[in-house]
């Protein structure tokens, strides 16, 4: 592993996390510096997903600490731990099918005109959203639902941006608009990424942190793994 | 209306099977009873599809957030029933304040008992279910022997709304109280306010929302312990005013949680577990359907026996044609 940042936004230090009775996380150790894209890397049902549930507090660790800008917040209701500036794009999108885009939007609000505020900014990102503003979410296609699972993050004035698996499912076309998106909002946000496509991986991200098996085992800048194929056929299966 | 134009194609065929049912049902009304007599079984009708969604809404709301089926919901309209007969009975307003105050406590004391059922019962155990189930039915027996201990087993008169409450109309030449007509308009009210709570506030998107994933709401750093226990106040409150809105109408009974509780149950599993608009639709299937069934049982068969059996057989055809019901949750 390399040295732990002292000055990452958010460090998660050794976490061990449970579901049920499964020991899913048996010490994970994430830096994340302020204003980077990082990824976590690993096999399917390494413990990525796992580990971005540990942070938002939706499966809180049993041991370990996760300092967010400088406050310990693992056992924090999950509500408490978005309020202090966490937004968290899940895996599957989670769009609220029968409420409408709008609606979709509006109920990330953390202050009254917070949608207002950033309007423009979405929309910039995510042109199509605008025009399907009053469709229910149910309705949206794939790549639709991601975009509004991503803006939908973005609405509240968040720090850190938790965000998995935005290309799964999604046609080449919408990865690269969905890789543009993310490379925009990086400029304003923190962000952590789960991501199984290690192309895109690659290309978004500055530092990784490989998972296996529940335990983080390498981690540094995504420049210096890209050259390592070893570590790359080790770990992550792609020659 | 945009809501028709966004709804699934599954809920379009509902809607249009819930048109085409009780078309059929008001035809079988008309042609076999003649006119007078269909009027008075779709008013009758109405009016039990109104007071049984005062109950199944509750039902409804709860278990669709929640994911709580509150076997205490037709408990809660029986202490409302029983409150608010005690209120009308001592107050001494005259019939008019007396039956204000009535209803206000029945509402309030409902709300309360549902914060605190809700706060030190349920919450602890929202990851399992089952002991849930039991909880509620244990709480239902415990709160009906509570009231017969307190109120004594015997059958409450119906209560005398005032004058203009009391009032007759004749409606397919019956002789009815103006107030069967206030119980209807009532329901309404409740359904058309609750609906526009859920589709127009904020608390109410919050809530749909909760109904699909209330974790990802949590995750938005919304306070999601909080809108359960909203939802089960409400859902506790709309259960206490039915019973108090029962009272007036056919007095209060023991049974009479129960009683509601199993139609409650109905509507909302034919409605669809967690739909508020199914909840609202199959009220009012339900209760035409049993009203229709229990005139042709007297008119045919002289067995009362077929009206109870209508709405199981109905809700049987439902979830063998669409089974989570008409409005159910869509899978993701």
């Amino acid at each position: 592993m390399s040295a732990a940042i002292t000055t990452a936004m958010l460090e998660v230090q050794n976490i061990h996390t449970f579901i049920g009775q499964f020991h899913i996380l048996e010490g994970v150790t994430v830096a994340v510096p302020p204003g980077s894209i990082t990824v976590l890397l690993g096999r399917n049902g390494a413990g990525k997903t796992t580990t971005l549930r540990s942070i938002i507090g939706l499966t809180p660790p049993r041991e370990g600490q996760i300092v967010f800008r400088g406050q310990a917040i693992q056992g924090r209701p999950a509500h408490k731990i978005a309020q202090m500036g966490i937004g968290y794009v899940p895996e599957n999108r989670i769009i609220f099918r029968d409420l409408t885009v709008a609606q979709n939007l509006q109920i990330a609000e953390r202050k009254k005109g917070d949608l207002e505020r950033k309007a423009d900014f979405i929309f910039n990102l995510f042109p199509d959203l605008k025009r399907l503003y009053s469709l229910r979410g149910g309705n949206l296609s794939g790549g639709q639902q991601q975009m509004l699972a991503i803006a939908r993050a973005l609405v509240p004035d968040n720090h850190l941006l938790l965000i998995d698996e935005p290309s799964e499912g999604l046609a080449p076309v919408l990865i690269e608009q969905m890789m543009d998106a993310i490379r925009q909002l990086s400029a304003s946000t923190t962000v952590l990424l789960v991501e199984q496509n290690f192309q895109v991986a690659s290309q978004l991200a500055e530092r990784y942190v490989i998972i296996e098996e529940g335990v983080s085992v390498h981690s540094g800048l995504m420049a210096d793994l890209v050259n390592d194929t070893e570590l790359i056929k080790t770990y992550l299966g792609v020659a | 209306m945009n809501y028709f134009k966004q709804l699934s194609p599954e809920h379009r065929r509902s809607w249009g099977l819930v048109a085409a049912y009780l078309g059929l049902l008001i035809v079988i009304s008309l042609a076999d009873f003649g006119l007078n007599t269909a009027g008075q079984t779709v008013f009758r009708g109405l009016l039990l599809g109104m007071l049984v969604f005062l109950v199944a809404s509750g039902l409804s709301l709860i278990f669709g957030l929640l994911d709580v089926l509150n076997f205490a919901q037709g408990a809660f309209l029986l202490v409302g029933a029983y409150v608010g007969y005690q209120v009308y009975e001592g107050i001494g307003l005259g019939a008019g304040l007396s039956l204000l105050a009535a209803f206000i406590t029945a509402v309030v004391v409902g709300g309360i008992l549902g914060t605190l059922v809700e706060a030190g019962l349920i919450r602890p155990l929202y990851k399992r279910p089952i002991f849930q189930i039991v909880l509620t039915f244990g709480l239902a027996a415990i709160l009906m022997d509570l009231v017969e201990r307190y109120y004594g087993p015997d059958p409450k008169q119906p209560i005398k709304p005032p004058a203009f409450l009391d009032e007759k109309f004749t409606l397919f030449a019956q002789s009815l109280s103006v107030y069967r007509l206030f119980i209807i308009f009532l329901g309404l009210a409740m359904m058309i306010g609750v609906f526009i709570l859920l589709h127009r506030t904020r608390i109410g998107i919050i809530i749909r929302a909760g109904v699909q994933d209330s974790e990802m709401v949590q995750a938005l750093g919304i306070n999601v312990r909080l809108v359960f226990t909203l939802v089960f106040v409400l859902g506790s409150a709309l259960a206490a005013l039915g019973g108090i809105a029962i009272v007036p109408y056919q007095g209060a009974t023991l049974e009479m949680g129960n009683q509601f509780l199993i139609l409650a149950i109905v509507v909302v599993v034919i409605g669809g577990m967690g739909s508020y608009e199914g909840t609202a639709i199959a009220s009012v299937v339900v209760g035409l359907t049993r009203a229709v069934a229990e005139q042709l049982s007297l008119t045919h068969f002289n067995a009362p026996v077929l009206a109870e059996t209508s709405i199981l057989l109905l809700m049987i055809l439902v979830l063998l044609v669409q089974p989570s019901g008409l409005f159910g949750r869509e899978e993701a």
